[in-house]
């Protein structure tokens, strides 16, 4: 075990190593950088100025020599400045991640407590008028555009109880947060869901077919023990994978919702930044996103084996 | 019975009387809510060209004259003193001296003077040791010799030649005085002025803060305790947060016509204004890149033009067909509709568009042997959209366009390089002035004279009406050159569009300006009946 963990944090490594290279490389590939959309606005372009600007911004260093500064700075904790609020980006990163967090979580939240006792509800009562709709529900949760869903709700609420659940200002306290992130994260977690609920149905259709369930049965143990202790536990495995790819999408892809609802989290800042060509936020947040992405991937490996005594990891 | 109706009425007349005249009187405090549709690059208003910067900034500052902010239309009878009590020109027209305000503080406390000018326009002048990253406007002061101090309370500008326009531009919203004692760089994270509300925060992608400034020089005001702009991306879920009460404004000029029906169906009491904005869309040809070079296909390609389809389809019919300059009413200084039609691609377009398929069936194209090309524009909506009319129109006279959407930071490099055979753009100006408009836009060698369009002889008039101190006889010039400019096919104008701010009918005093989107939002007086 231990040298695969040891295997598996040095593959963690290297893969945010070729992240880093890939956002690195593509922020220079796209054509225009912060100098020419600074000057965008003015409709015009002065060239002496433009190159003080990208002198100034260290944009005229070879492209080799501005990763190593990148990576340098990364490795003593600095993150450099943002081009465009000139503050430096772990100020402007900062803030954000913990509203990105807790929409994310609520979402997740959302999804695991709707989305596995009705993909088990379903999949137990097959077939049957329970099951046709739950399935209507959740094809339309994954076939529902965010943004539609998401305008759709803001639409019922103005019309019908005359608000409007955006983020406007920091909420005030536990409550106010709850509430204001609850109807993003349901519109979110909807289609999360979904997904869920599908693919626990799919798992347990097929784990409940297995011969230790009917031995189970035949053994007199009642229908909530065999669905929920004897087979949800040897379903869930798949449904942990997509949970696990769920959450490392939520906190970076959000950027609907987060448009939608008007929320400054991770993923609508991250678009801004690339709009503006903004690298440092750009290349520090894509790596943030990746190590979230790849800390739960490994967290999900390791709770397999949790799940599955069967599972055994070894070097 | 009769005697209490008549009590009964005179009460309610009373009333209404006492809520009419408690309603006109202004009342203190509250926060102003309006919605912005973007973070600004900024809030360094001599560094940006957009009136994303100077909706939240202007009420920053203050300008030496401002365009008195309750008469929509701005002109130079519309300038009023602001930091200056006076101005008085010259006998020659080559200098104008300000006699400045005393007494004023900026919002770090210390006093304003006459140095405080000076190094605002050495910076925006380059002649300062501290610069700025960008200076878009350097070229409205390229009549200016020298800005000249006389005590602490009176400036003097040293001009090269009578430019009665200078005070136009002075009185712009893109020009206000910022303190020699704060560098160009805090000014863009942490502006300091003398105007009504002092800077709280700029927090990316959520809002832009304002507080009153107690000590402002013009005792009693402003009225509200602060200015919120929150940043709403999402045009949908900004007009929804209008409706919904979270917002008190949408953000200046952002709501199409459809767009402000919308808005009126759902909140019967909100109050919309459609006004244009003095931006317009405009065809742009490479006279340089052949078969372009030849004036006579410019020539059929302005004569294909129909603008009132533009404007029906695009603005649902919220636009202006004119020339290089707004047109009147709002206008001030745009061709009359009689000069209009006398331009070729004006009038009737069966008969223009005829005229054009001649030419192109003399230069070898036909149906069967069309000219293929490529119109480019911003990958933007506003640009596409018309792009496409523009591509339909082009087939009436035999000419096959495909549209070539360019992403929007690569746009004014790839026009700069000349790479492009013809576009679409849109021009935005500052003021209503045809110095800012003829110069910037149609001089040789300006930079935002995209088409390279050069007229030597047109320039002296250029020249000629910018020192012509007559308005009637400067108008007369004015369009006279603006009708050689859309005869020569520099850049033919498409349209002048109209746009829509909507406001709930408890925030008083509001204006919308009729032909600038950049000079109306100081905001000192404006006031929430709550």
């Amino acid at each position: 075990m231990g040298t695969y963990l040891i295997r598996r944090f040095f593959l963690m490594l290297l893969t945010l190593f070729g992240i880093s290279v890939l956002v690195f490389t593509m922020l220079r590939v796209v054509p225009g950088n912060i100098a020419d959309i600074l000057f965008d606005a003015a409709g015009m372009i002065d060239t002496a100025e433009k190159a003080k600007l990208e002198k100034e911004l260290g944009l005229d260093r070879s492209i080799a020599v501005q990763y190593g500064q990148w990576i340098g700075g990364l490795a003593h904790g600095d993150l450099g400045y943002s081009y465009v609020s000139e503050k430096p980006a772990l100020e402007e990163i900062a803030p954000r991640i913990p509203i990105t967090a807790k929409l994310a979580g609520l979402a997740l939240l959302f999804a695991i407590v709707f989305g596995v006792p009705l993909g088990v509800i379903s999949a137990v009562k097959q077939n049957s008028a329970v099951d046709y709709v739950l399935r209507v529900i959740s094809l339309s949760g994954l076939s529902m555009p965010a943004f539609w869903l998401g305008l759709l709700i803001l639409m019922a609420f103005v019309k019908f109880f005359g608000t409007i659940p955006i983020y406007t200002d920091p909420p005030k306290g536990f409550w106010a947060a709850l509430w204001l992130f609850s109807v993003p994260a349901a519109a979110v977690g909807f289609r999360s869901s979904a997904l869920v609920m599908r693919l626990t149905r799919s798992s347990m259709l097929e784990v409940l077919r297995q011969d230790y369930i009917r031995t189970a049965r035949a053994k007199g143990a009642s229908d909530s023990n065999v669905n929920y202790h004897h087979a949800l536990r040897n379903a869930v495995l798949p449904v942990v994978t997509v949970i696990g790819i769920e959450a490392a999408f939520l906190m970076g892809g959000l950027i609907v919702t987060e448009t939608v609802f008007n929320i400054p989290g991770v993923a609508r800042f991250l678009v801004e930044a690339i709009r503006w060509r903004d690298y440092p936020i750009v290349q520090n947040l894509v790596m943030f996103i990746a190590m979230v992405a790849v800390s739960i991937n490994f967290l999900v490996d390791l709770l397999y084996a949790v799940l599955d005594p069967r599972i055994k990891y070894s070097g | 019975m009769g005697k209490q109706i008549v009590a009964l009425a005179t009460a309610i007349f009373a009333s209404i009387t006492i809520s009419t005249a408690q309603a006109a009187e202004p009342k203190h405090g509250g926060i102003l809510k309006i919605y912005h549709r973007e973070t600004p690059p900024s809030l360094s208003i001599h560094e940006e060209a957009t009136f994303s910067v100077n909706i939240p900034a202007m009420g920053v500052f203050n300008n030496l004259v401002i365009y008195d902010q309750h008469k929509p239309q701005n002109s130079l009878d519309t300038i009023v003193p602001e930091l200056a009590t006076s101005w008085a020109w010259s006998k020659d027209a080559m200098q104008l001296t300000f006699k400045l305000r005393q007494g004023v503080k900026w919002h770090d406390g210390q006093p304003f003077t006459a140095k405080d000018v000076k190094c605002t326009f050495d910076l925006l002048q380059d002649k300062a040791q501290d610069k700025f990253r960008k200076n878009p406007r350097k070229d409205w002061y390229a009549f200016v010799n020298d800005v000249s101090i006389n005590g602490d309370n009176e400036v003097t500008f040293h001009l090269k030649r009578p430019q009665p326009s200078l005070l136009a531009m002075l009185a712009s919203g893109y020009t206000p005085i910022y303190p020699c004692h704060v560098s160009a760089a805090q000014m863009r994270t942490h502006p300091i002025g003398t105007g009504p509300f002092k800077f709280v925060e700029m927090k990316q992608n959520e809002s832009i803060k304002l507080e009153k400034n107690p000590d402002y020089w013009k005792k009693g005001l402003p009225y509200l305790d602060g200015i919120e702009y929150t940043i709403i991306k999402n045009r949908a879920t900004a007009v929804l947060a209008f409706v919904a009460g979270k917002v008190d404004v949408t953000f200046p000029t952002e709501m199409t016509a459809a767009l402000v029906k919308d808005i009126k169906s759902q909140d019967s009491t909100a109050i919309c204004e459609i006004k244009p904005i003095n931006v317009s869309t405009n065809l742009i040809v490479n006279r340089e890149a052949a078969p372009f070079n030849n004036p006579e296909l410019r020539k059929a390609m302005a004569l294909s033009l129909d603008r009132k389809s533009f404007i029906d389809i695009i603005l649902q019919g919220q636009g202006d067909v004119g020339g290089s300059l707004l047109p009147p009413p709002e206008g001030v200084w745009g061709m009359p509709p009689d000069i209009l039609k006398t331009i070729p691609g004006y009038g009737d377009v069966k008969k223009d568009r005829e005229q054009a398929r001649a030419i192109m069936t003399k230069l070898g194209y036909g149906p069967d042997k069309p000219l293929k090309i490529k119109v480019s524009t911003r990958n933007l909506a506003t640009y596409r959209d018309p792009a496409a009319i523009l591509i339909d129109q082009f087939k009436s006279i035999y000419i096959d366009a495909e549209l070539e959407p360019v992403e929007s930071s690569a746009w004014f490099a790839k026009v700069a390089r000349n790479d492009y055979s013809v576009g679409l753009n849109l021009t935005g100006n500052g003021i209503d002035d045809p110095d800012q408009a003829f110069y910037e836009n149609y001089s040789c060698g300006s930079e935002r004279n995209y088409t390279h369009y050069c007229n030597k002889d047109l320039e002296k008039l250029f020249d000629q009406q910018s020192a012509e101190v007559d308005p009637a006889k400067r108008k007369k010039l004015v369009w006279e050159i603006d009708k050689k400019i859309q005869e020569d096919v520099a850049r033919p104008i498409l349209f002048h569009a109209r746009t829509g701010t909507c406001w709930k009918p408890y925030v008083k005093n509001m204006t919308i300006m009729s032909n600038s989107a950049y000079n109306g939002y100081r905001y000192e007086d404006i006031w929430l009946d709550k």
